[in-house]
């Protein structure tokens, strides 16, 4: 196991867009197997956080250590074949493809023909193409979308969306998963179906890093939380510790 | 490839095995000819614009890459038409890869602009380096293609060949498509973020496809080159680059099928323009061929206007609505809306 069954360590890193200061010298753990929440107001950095977690951004200086090796200057396809799955806040699918595709790229890591075997054999021959639809499957069956399988995934309302990019995150069967504010636009019923989806994550045994602004639903799931004001961490603990934290709460009430 | 595709298949095939029948005449079978050549090539460039989302406006390069290694390898180095068709097809992929790995680790239209400049230096070289590529004068002299020892010396022979390539080219980009690679390219056109996110190493297959997409167009221009036995600089201009864009786009890039309707199309357009020539002469009006491109661009026009996502899925739509006339009339209530 990697020390002190730290997923991930962040090291005094910094992020300085242009003059902006999105992160500065931002320092904090992720227990393994863990339910860790980033939360702080709007600008605060959280999902610069992810974004440098995840390779779409390089840190200006710090250091991100995954499993005691360095994520510096790692693309972001290679961040997830690490084992890094993450979802947008914006969200991201693939809008003409069905809900089944959509799934089945996520899977993409997970098998290996080519290019010209691809080419000189039809679908229905291959038998890995067979394994990935049924683990694709399986994967919307988690989510609860599998009724929706076969409709393009543009279609689909918002809360399904999250859901799907949560399916396809899975797919590739991830160690760490960040979540970028993935109640954000639901209902209060789709935002507690959320909460019990991201419980059965955690009993996948996947470590969730979670970015959200429902404090409800913070407070109630997350084995540790993190409080980020100006890119810089203000407070570190359990929900129950940082909800008494006084300059957390003049942070949030100080807006 | 789903079943439906098979039944377009089966279409093709009908199609191109009663065409020269219907025809009649070795002229037109030879304007059918052509239009394999140019079906083969969008095939590729479907590949490259309705899936990976990358615009090249330099595939006529390509072709005039594997028409020149055809042309000049069997006749200045009496190599056999298929080795030198594989070797044009190989240096077509370097010269992709050269152009893209560049290019295409960027994102935005960079390679649409990279491929014209490419486009006209080929064009260049092919005109003035007179040593190597015999100039404005070209390459005299290049023997038609056999098969299994068989020669395809008439027109009819060499027609079935052509569409033979373009069947297999198509069953081979199907194949494609419906892989993990397939799905990598449809993804990186939907969300590159998303994609390479799932994994999928968005900059790698976009250079792959593009090289891909550059043999389907050297072996079109190979193909060409065996059948007219003479090349010149003249049909490898700018011009056809941006024709071949214009057939993808008109029959719809978001599918095979679109490039095949559109290459088909616009290849046969010119004769249908000829048709059209005498009628209009009998009104007063004499029709040029030179105004060939301004009912290109009217068509390109109206389609996008009205059919943005191409002929092919405004077909589609089409059929897909008199089906479901067909079945309200089978049930006796044509106009009651469901
Ligand atoms: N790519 C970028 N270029 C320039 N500035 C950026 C970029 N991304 C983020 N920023 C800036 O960095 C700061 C932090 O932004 P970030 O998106 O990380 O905040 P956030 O905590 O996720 O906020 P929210 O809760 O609104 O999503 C903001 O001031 C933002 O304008
Ligand atoms: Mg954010």
């Amino acid at each position: 196991m990697y020390g002190n069954n730290q997923i991930l360590k962040l090291e005094k890193l910094r992020k300085v867009f242009g003059g902006v200061v999105a992160l500065d010298d931002l320092s904090f753990e992720v227990g393994t197997e863990t339910i860790t929440s980033v939360i702080g107001p709007n600008g605060a950095g959280k999902t610069t956080v992810f974004n440098l977690l995840s390779g779409y951004l390089q840190p200006t200086k710090g250091a991100m250590i995954y499993k005691d090796r360095s994520l510096q200057g790692e693309k972001p396809y290679k961040i997830a074949s690490l084992g890094i799955g993450r979802t947008f806040q914006n969200v991201q699918i693939f809008p003409d493809m069905t809900v089944l595709e959509n799934v089945m790229v996520g899977r993409h890591l997970r098998s290996r023909t080519g290019m010209l075997f691809s080419a000189l054999i039809p679908s229905f021959l291959r038998p890995e193409e067979k394994r990935i639809r049924e683990d694709a499957v399986r994967c919307l069956a988690f989510v609860g979308l599998e009724h929706a399988a076969d409709t393009p995934a543009g279609s689909l309302p918002l809360g399904n969306q999250r859901m799907l990019e949560i399916a396809r995150a899975m797919a590739i069967e991830p160690d760490l998963l960040l979540l970028d504010e993935p109640a954000s636009g639901l209902n209060s019923r789709e935002t507690i179906a959320m909460g019990e989806l991201i419980n059965r994550i955690r009993e996948k045994r996947v470590t969730v890093m979670l970015v959200e602004h429902d404090m409800e639903l913070v407070m109630e799931i997350s084995d540790r939380v993190a409080v980020m004001n100006f890119g810089r961490l203000i407070a570190e603990g359990t929900p129950r510790e940082v909800q008494e934290n006084q300059e957390v709460i003049s942070a949030y009430l100080g807006e | 490839m789903h079943a439906k595709d098979y039944i377009g298949f089966s279409i093709l095939i009908g199609m191109v095995l009663v065409m020269p029948h219907l025809v009649g005449n070795d002229y037109y079978v030879g304007v059918l000819v052509f239009a394999a050549f140019n079906c083969l090539a969008c095939i590729g460039l479907c590949l490259l614009m309705g899936y990976a989302g990358q615009i090249s406006l330099g595939h006529g390069a390509f072709i005039a890459i594997g028409a020149y290694a055809s042309g000049l390898l069997t006749t200045k180095m009496g190599w056999s038409p298929w080795t030198a068709m594989a070797a044009g097809a190989f240096l077509a992929m370097a010269i992709a890869f050269i152009v893209g790995i560049p290019t295409l680790r960027l994102k935005g239209h960079y390679l649409a602009m990279a491929t014209l400049g490419f486009a006209s230096i080929v064009h260049i070289v092919a005109v003035a380096a007179v040593d190597l590529t015999g100039g404005p004068a070209g390459v005299l002299g290049i023997p038609r293609i056999g098969l299994f020892g068989f020669s395809l010396d008439s027109d009819i022979q060499y027609y079935y060949f052509a569409w033979t390539a373009v069947v297999i080219g198509l069953y081979l980009a199907f194949n494609i498509i419906d892989s993990r690679i397939g799905r990598g390219l449809r993804a990186i056109h939907g969300s590159e973020d998303a994609a390479s996110a799932a994994g999928v190493n968005t900059s790698v297959y976009k250079i792959q496809v593009f090289a891909l997409s550059a043999v389907y167009a050297s072996v079109s221009g190979s193909l060409y080159a065996y059948y007219v036995n003479y090349i010149d600089p003249g049909p490898f201009d700018v011009m056809h680059s941006i024709l071949l864009v214009t057939m993808v786009a008109v029959g719809g890039l978001r599918h095979l099928w679109g490039a095949v309707i559109g290459a088909l199309l616009l290849s046969l357009l010119p004769e249908m323009l000829s048709f059209a020539a005498a009628p209009l002469q009998a009104i007063g009006i004499e029709y040029k061929p030179d105004y060939d491109i301004i009912v290109y661009g009217t068509i390109l026009l109206l389609i996008m206007l009205f059919l943005p996502e191409g002929l092919f899925a405004g077909l589609a739509a089409g059929c897909k609505s008199a089906w479901n006339l067909f079945k309200k009339i089978l049930k006796g209530r044509p106009f009651v809306r469901e």
